[in-house]
């Protein structure tokens, strides 16, 4: 889909020479800390912010020269709402329609369904500045759904959400990718990329650190497992002799293993600890570990 | 971009009309009091300069001071209903809505929507001149013959404003800024455009310069003459003056706005 992708902004490289391939059906993610140009490709892929260099194509259409075609196959969650405040609710969804050249009778069956799926059918004829900020982003997703687009892009599509409409969101989620829609998403809830996606990028300025299913990256970079121990110089010492692939964070230490229980009888037999526990390793943890601990500015 | 770039003719399509019928739903919710300024404007005008002012003035080539004023009314109604729309009132909605950026990302493009934008611009204008002439008619200040003619010409100086206002929202770094073409362009084509009192009363050069420069002068000019049932050959330069501008502005304003939104 993408070869060699590049974008710039005057002096600022945000995309830097890229190539990642969706398969159709596929949920795929794009991770990344703040600034690492998650937004910059969801919006080249949109066709509204046009590529520097390089190629992009979305399902089989070249970003340049067939935006129509590609955007009415396209649904969008950007990352900041951009509801209609003129509307409510319900004209929000029925304005959207319009641009979609969906016939109005079509356009209200399908804003009944949609009203019901975010469950907004109570709050359809209030405008969109008094919903919360969680309904807005119900109301942006069912906004996205209006084409019964063949693609989805959600740029962080669960920000500000309460856990109940997150699992909601995921479940369908799935439900559209059972129908064969194929779904890009970016988001910072790693637990909810692992969950979900079937494969993944990890980015970070401009570049793809790596790329895999989440269960391949976890396995390939951290192992399968994490032993965390308090931090003394004597474990440290114990850990070099082992040669054992860890990190110190404060006064913590992340042992990675294939195999927590027997790094952990080794570590309480000849490390001489008392208190380690033992968890399988998350998507998190490659995270952190690829991308570094500081905070961007 | 280099400057021939900015005068290339953007494509754009006919789902341009989505965004016209966006605002006109917006446009429709408030209707009652969206109509109010233009029927009340021109009473208030009227009834202050033309027959209050008017006792002082004797009149103007012989023409009633109420019955020269009347016409200028709309005319600058038309400037002011177009110009605003697409000044402040697309900002909003460029800058603090978001509406552009959500309606891009649809089959629409922003040359469409610049384009929808411009021609609800211009819809404003020619709403405001249908409801002023029948008011203004009230008053017995205006001769109904060409007011068909005068309505169709408030498009075109709809379009006119609408584009010239485009261009300030492309250009402006904040909506704030947008006060300063309102103070140095918009407030003295209201005054001295041969709208309250002749052109002919100023120094010449001035005179030039506002037939050169100051688009109002020209629509000024050719509502007034429609109202008196006036039809002269004469008005073909001022109609081309504002058809000609018209067209580079309007190209301008999407090509500027594409180039701000388009990053
Ligand atoms: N319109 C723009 N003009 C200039 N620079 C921009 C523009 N948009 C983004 N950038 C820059 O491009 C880089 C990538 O930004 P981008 O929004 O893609 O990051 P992101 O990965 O989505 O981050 P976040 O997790 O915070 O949403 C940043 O350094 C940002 O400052
Ligand atoms: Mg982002």
């Amino acid at each position: 889909m993408a070869k060699d992708l590049q974008k710039s902004f005057k002096d600022l490289t945000a995309v830097n020479s890229i190539n990642f391939s969706i398969d159709e059906g596929e949920m795929f993610g794009f991770l990344g800390p703040n600034g690492a140009g998650k937004t910059t490709i969801m919006r080249m892929i949109q066709c509204v912010s046009p590529v520097t260099a390089g190629k992009l194509e979305v399902m089989g259409m070249d970003v340049n020269t067939q935006q129509r075609e590609i955007k009415s196959f396209m649904g969008v969650v950007p990352q900041e709402n951009n509801l209609d405040g003129d509307f409510t609710v319900y004209e929000n969804l029925l304005v959207y329609s319009r641009y979609f050249d969906i016939p109005r009778e079509e356009a209200e069956k399908r804003i009944e369904e949609l009203l019901d799926f975010v469950h907004l059918q109570e709050k359809r004829d209030v405008m969109t500045e008094s919903l919360s900020g969680g309904m807005k982003r119900r109301l942006v997703l069912a906004r996205a759904l209006i084409n019964r687009p063949r693609l989805l892009i959600l740029d962080e599509p669960t920000v500000g959400l309460d856990p109940q409409a997150r699992h909601l969101i995921w479940e369908k989620l799935r439900g559209l990718k059972k129908q064969g829609v194929t779904i890009v998403l970016t988001s910072h809830y790693l637990d909810e990329v692992e969950k979900l996606c079937d494969r993944l990028v990890v980015m970070d300025y401009g570049r793809i650190l790596v790329e895999g299913s989440p269960a391949g990256v976890i396995e390939e970079f951290i192992g399968s497992d994490i032993v965390e121990a308090e931090n003394n110089p004597k474990l440290l010492e114990c850990l070099e002799k082992k040669e054992a692939s860890y990190e110190v964070i404060g006064d913590i230490v992340h042992i990675y293993a294939d195999n927590a229980r027997e790094l952990s009888e080794y570590l309480l037999m000849e490390c001489s600890l008392s208190k380690i526990s033992a968890r399988p390793a998350t998507l998190e943890d490659v995270f952190l570990k690829l991308t570094g601990r500081r905070l961007r500015e | 971009m280099k400057l021939v770039d900015y005068f290339r003719v953007p494509g754009i399509s006919s789902r341009s009309f989505k965004v016209w019928q966006r605002n006109k739903d917006v446009f429709m919710k408030d209707i009652k009091l969206n109509f109010l300024p233009p029927f009340l404007e021109p009473i208030l005008y009227l009834i202050a300069l033309g027959f209050g002012l008017g006792k002082f003035v004797e009149s103007i080539d012989g023409i009633p001071y109420a019955r020269f004023i009347a016409p200028a009314l709309i005319a600058v109604s038309v400037m002011y209903a177009s110009f605003f729309e697409c000044s402040y009132s697309s900002y909003v909605r460029m800058y603090y809505q978001k509406t552009f950026d959500a309606i891009i990302a649809t089959p629409l493009t922003i040359e469409d929507v610049i384009a929808g934008e411009l021609l609800w611009g211009a819809t404003r204008s020619v709403i405001n001149a249908t409801v002023m002439i029948p008011v203004i008619a009230l008053f017995g200040l205006i001769d109904m013959k060409y007011s068909l003619l005068i309505i169709l010409f408030a498009l075109l100086g709809g379009l006119l404003f609408a584009a010239i206002g485009m261009c300030f929202t492309a250009l402006t770094p904040n909506i704030m800024s947008l006060n300063y073409p309102v103070l140095l362009f918009i407030t003295p084509m209201f005054l001295f455009s041969g709208t309250f009192f002749p052109l002919s009363a100023l120094p010449l050069p001035i005179q030039y310069f506002a037939i050169a420069f100051l688009p109002l002068t020209h629509i000024v000019n050719v509502i007034r003459s429609l109202s008196f049932g006036i039809l002269e050959f004469s008005l073909l330069f001022d109609i081309a003056w504002v058809l000609f501008v018209s067209v580079i502005l309007l190209i301008l304003s999407i090509n500027l706005m594409k180039k701000k939104l388009i990053v």
